[in-house]
């Protein structure tokens, strides 16, 4: 199991699912020993959701799609 | 891709997420919308060359990215590299990780959500320079991994983690700065690291 500076690096990659299988059970082998990395990587996960949550909405304009689909129209009628 | 028909019926479902998309990255409804449009005229235009089977919404926003970083960073005098201040590690966990602590009945994940306005999450993406902007935005907001988003912005992959390691701690710098600024934690001072985890342990 590595230590703490070790595990905290992975942090990201880990949170990322960038880890190799071996990595990736090192970072969880230690999680299930250290509650304090365990509740920095909780920390970031959850941070994480939050962000993603709060920033993938968007109201679209009205009529944006229209306009899109009207362009394809025209697209299509000069083939 | 069979036909435009199906092109379009398939394309048109990823548009709400390419537009929210658009603008974190123009930060402008107005410019957003005009990158969407080019971007699915340059789709439907070349959709001969998308292999079907592949990841359509990944190559949708490959082409938004493109027409992005084309479009307007001619626009952009500055080169942005450097403009980012470093940010210790673990910035945020080390002053506000805590707090949950304190509520133990409500999870983490609804503190935070409720902690930080939808407002002060966009504009701590926003603030970012474009070259941090785009692969938070990818990764964090839109899931994409470190592969698709080195190929989305044409960079190595080893630029893609180092910009998104800074352009995260800079994000969550401006978020703890919102909550200083509206009282929600005190202002800094020392580090609670030490007493924070102390709390959490006892879960």
């Amino acid at each position: 199991m590595g230590d703490c500076n070790e595990t905290l690096r992975e942090l990201e990659r880990f949170l990322d699912q960038e880890l190799a299988s071996d990595a990736r059970h090192a970072v969880q082998n230690h999680l299930d020993a250290c509650l304090d990395c365990l509740s920095a990587f909780d920390f970031h996960a959850e941070l994480k959701i939050v962000i993603s949550e709060k920033l993938r909405h968007e109201q679209v304009p009205d009529g944006l799609r229209a306009r899109i689909e009207q362009c394809f129209g025209e697209l299509t009628d000069d083939d | 891709m069979a036909d435009r028909a199906t092109f379009t019926d398939q394309a048109m479902q990823y548009m709400p997420q390419l537009y929210a998309a658009a603008v974190r990255m123009t930060r402008n409804p107005a410019d957003a919308e005009d990158l969407v449009q080019e971007t699915y005229l340059k789709a439907y235009r070349s959709f001969a060359t998308f292999e079907e089977g592949s990841n359509l919404r990944a190559w949708l926003y490959r082409i938004l990215t493109n027409t992005f970083i084309n479009r307007y960073r001619a626009k952009q005098r500055r080169p942005d590299e450097t403009e980012l201040d470093d940010v210790e590690d673990l910035y945020l966990y080390r002053r506000i990780g805590g707090l949950e602590a304190a509520l133990a009945s409500r999870s983490a994940e609804d503190q935070l959500m409720d902690l930080f306005t939808d407002d002060e999450v966009k504009h701590a993406l926003e603030v970012l320079p474009e070259s941090f902007r785009l692969p938070v935005l990818l990764a964090d907001v839109e899931g994409f991994s470190y592969k698709e988003i080195a190929e989305m912005m044409e960079i190595p992959i080893g630029t893609v983690m180092s910009r998104l390691h800074r352009g995260r701690k800079a994000m969550h710098k401006q978020l703890y700065d919102f909550a200083v600024l509206r009282g929600l934690v005190e202002a800094p001072t020392e580090v609670p690291a030490a007493t924070a985890t102390a709390a959490r342990t006892e879960r």
